[in-house]
């Protein structure tokens, strides 16, 4: 929140006060990473849980654990490790993200350090966490090998990354650029190039190349009767997640 | 640290949703405008509830049952006929036996001050409930991350989500501009204990007059039975203040004979029965409940097994936000309830009110009608099932805790 106000002019603070309301709509733009958010928070929240030992039903359960959020957007996941009591950091290459999430946090109450940054340069900078959160970044890097090379080095011996992506197959063709680009309009056009997107057996290839252990694996299944999301440990034939340990 | 949920209302739903959610760990606070122990006083309200077996489940799975369980009368029948003063039973009267669903009883009849006690010593037990009663919530205001109300007393507590359990005419719905839809069905029912030299053996009689419905709810002991007796409100209101000769010589034609002689076994009781549907039962930062979010006509029993069925489900979605670090407040948390509960509080309101238009009239066809109706659904015994399965509360998406499940 420091060094906002004086360093943006009041124009540019009020379009990002409305970004930030637009990123918190659940019925506006944002709306398919809204319905997809709790199943991933579940996913994310009963990993970490498991890792460290932590009682989800206790008051701050993360309390003590140094998480990082990269592509953190307008904080939809960033806020929630917060108010589970984690010392969070959110990292995004667009500025603009950055303005929002911190105008959204403050108006929540929560203390979060947001920076316009990236993997690369938090890693250069000797930056380290207990749990890095990797979500639906992966298949938009120009170079994966590399890009989880540095989310290694940011996760300390012991600590975990959480990461999900797109699986390539004729279903994820289906479902993420014909249904939610094309037909459904959740996403702008061009928003993803299926040709990146990363099978399981060659994501758990690439992060055991990066030095990391996969220590599960978990689709998110779209349920088009229900509107809703689910967990399944069968089916990553479209959006799944996989958590890897940094072994140490 | 402002506490996670405000709970206005601390009747029954205000207080199993308290217990419920700091059972599971969430920190409330809980207004109530009366001095907790005025409902548990004996002669304070006299009304009775058909307990669901769902009810009961999550009766047991928050703790409480077991303070109830001596007190309550297990229904092991249920008969419904249709009939008019005077003539008993038409012939086409309906037959639920608890044997025919294999869960057990149907329900269970617990007296209000019963339920109510076993409440408020839960309330007083469980950590992490902050009670303030009495005291009165005078107004509240809503901003995008919380919500804050302000106690007569000029105090102002904060919160992320308030939940509204203050009742049918609900003053924090109407502040917040959530319109109601509302039915006066013109009657008003009459409640009392009644004594009988025979023993009811568990069964619970609805009988559809033409003045309205007439149920006969079995207590336990099995010689005390509760009434509820829909009439025309002047003759209720003379009803309420007869002499007891003159009183019992009005409910005998409908009671009949079948439990031998009868008296009053406690005070009457008159209330006006009337629809009260909330047009949402979300708006920013708050939550509606039970009766606040639809009193409904009491037939059946099922407005306190509906305000728990919203307890539960509220509950439920609220603790798993909580865990996964959602704000409990915020439109993407309060949609979930509303989607899970308006449909089953909406069809279960227009199903009394039909259930009751039907019945109560005194047209031959329809007379007719309904004794062919009945007659079909005693030869259907899969249909027969189902009704039971439904009066038992066990169709549709179930919460953890109706289940007996903890949170």
């Amino acid at each position: 929140m420091t060094g906002l106000r004086e360093t943006i002019d009041p124009a540019e603070i009020a379009k990002f006060e409305a970004m930030a309301d637009e990123w918190w709509d659940p019925a506006g733009k944002f709306r398919p990473l809204h319905m997809l958010n709790p199943c991933r928070l579940d996913y994310i929240t009963r990993q970490i849980a498991g890792e460290f030992g932590r009682d989800l039903a206790a008051p701050r359960p993360f309390e003590g654990l140094r998480v990082l959020d990269i592509g953190c957007g307008g904080g939809l996941l960033a806020e929630p490790m917060a108010r589970l009591g984690a010392d969070v950091v959110g990292a995004d290459a667009a500025e603009g993200n950055i303005h929002v999430a911190r105008i959204h946090a403050a108006r929540e109450g929560l203390a979060i350090d947001y920076r316009a940054t990236t993997a690369e340069a938090l890693a250069e900078a000797g930056e380290a966490f207990d749990v890095v959160l990797n979500m639906e970044v992966v298949e938009h890097v120009s170079d994966p090998p590399a890009y989880l090379a540095a989310c290694h080095r940011l996760v300390r011996p012991g600590g975990i990354m959480v990461i999900s992506t797109l699986n390539r197959t004729m279903k994820s063709f289906a479902a993420a650029i014909v249904g939610a680009e094309y037909v459904m309009r959740w996403l702008p056009r061009g928003t993803h190039d299926w040709r990146r997107f990363i099978t399981p057996e060659e994501l758990a290839a690439l992060l055991g190349e990066a030095g990391f252990e996969v220590v599960d694996r978990t689709g998110f299944v779209f349920n088009p009767l229900g509107w809703s999301w689910s967990l399944s440990e069968r089916d990553l034939s479209v959006n799944y997640a996989m958590t890897a340990r940094h072994p140490g | 640290m402002k506490p996670d949920v405000l709970i206005i209302g601390g009747g029954l739903n205000g207080a199993a949703l308290a217990i419920a959610l700091a059972r599971a760990g969430m920190p409330v606070t809980l207004v109530e405008s009366r001095p907790l122990d005025t409902f548990t006083a004996e002669d304070f309200d006299g009304r009775a509830y058909a307990l669901s077996l769902a009810s009961k489940r999550m009766l047991a799975a928050l703790e409480l049952w077991p303070s109830m369980a001596d007190e309550a009368q297990p229904i092991l029948d249920i008969r419904v006929a249709d009939g008019r003063p005077g003539e008993g039973a038409g012939f086409g009267a309906v037959h639920f036996d608890h044997a025919e669903i294999e869960e057990g009883p149907m329900g269970w009849i617990v007296e209000d001050r019963v339920v109510r006690r076993a409440l408020i010593d839960r309330l007083g037990e469980t950590p992490g409930i902050d009670i303030r009663a009495p005291a009165r919530v005078v107004d509240h205001q809503t901003t995008a991350s919380g919500a804050e109300a302000t106690l007569e007393s000029g105090e102002t507590l904060r919160t992320g989500l308030i939940v509204a359990c203050d009742g049918r005419e609900s003053p924090t719905a109407r502040r917040a501009g959530i319109h109601r839809i509302r039915h006066d069905y013109g009657q008003s029912a009459i409640v009392c204990a009644v004594a009988h030299e025979r023993d009811h053996g568990g069964a619970a009689h609805q009988l559809f007059l033409p003045a309205g419905p007439f149920a006969i709810l079995p207590l336990p002991g099995g010689h005390r039975s509760s009434i509820v007796w829909a009439e025309r409100p002047a003759l209720a209101a003379r009803l309420r203040n007869a002499a007891e000769d003159e009183f019992l010589a009005a409910l005998r034609p409908r009671f009949g004979d079948f439990l031998g002689p009868i008296r009053l076994a406690g005070k009457r009781f008159v209330y006006p029965l009337s629809l009260s549907l909330a047009e949402r039962m979300t708006a920013p930062r708050l939550a509606l409940l039970g009766d606040a979010a639809h009193g409904i006509h009491p037939l059946a029993g099922q407005g306190f097994n509906l305000g728990l069925r919203d307890s539960a489900a509220l509950a439920e979605v609220l603790v798993e936000a909580a865990r996964r670090g959602e704000d409990v407040g915020s439109p993407l948390v309060l949609a979930r309830y509303g989607a899970w509960r308006s449909f089953d509080n909406t069809t279960t309101a227009l199903a009394m009110s039909a259930l009751d238009g039907l019945f109560s009239n005194d047209n031959p066809l329809l007379r007719l009608g309904r004794n062919l109706g009945l007659a079909a659904v005693e030869r259907l015994p899969a249909l027969k099932r189902r009704f039971i399965r439904e009066a038992a509360g066990l169709t549709g998406a179930l919460p953890r805790l109706l289940e007996g499940r903890p949170l």
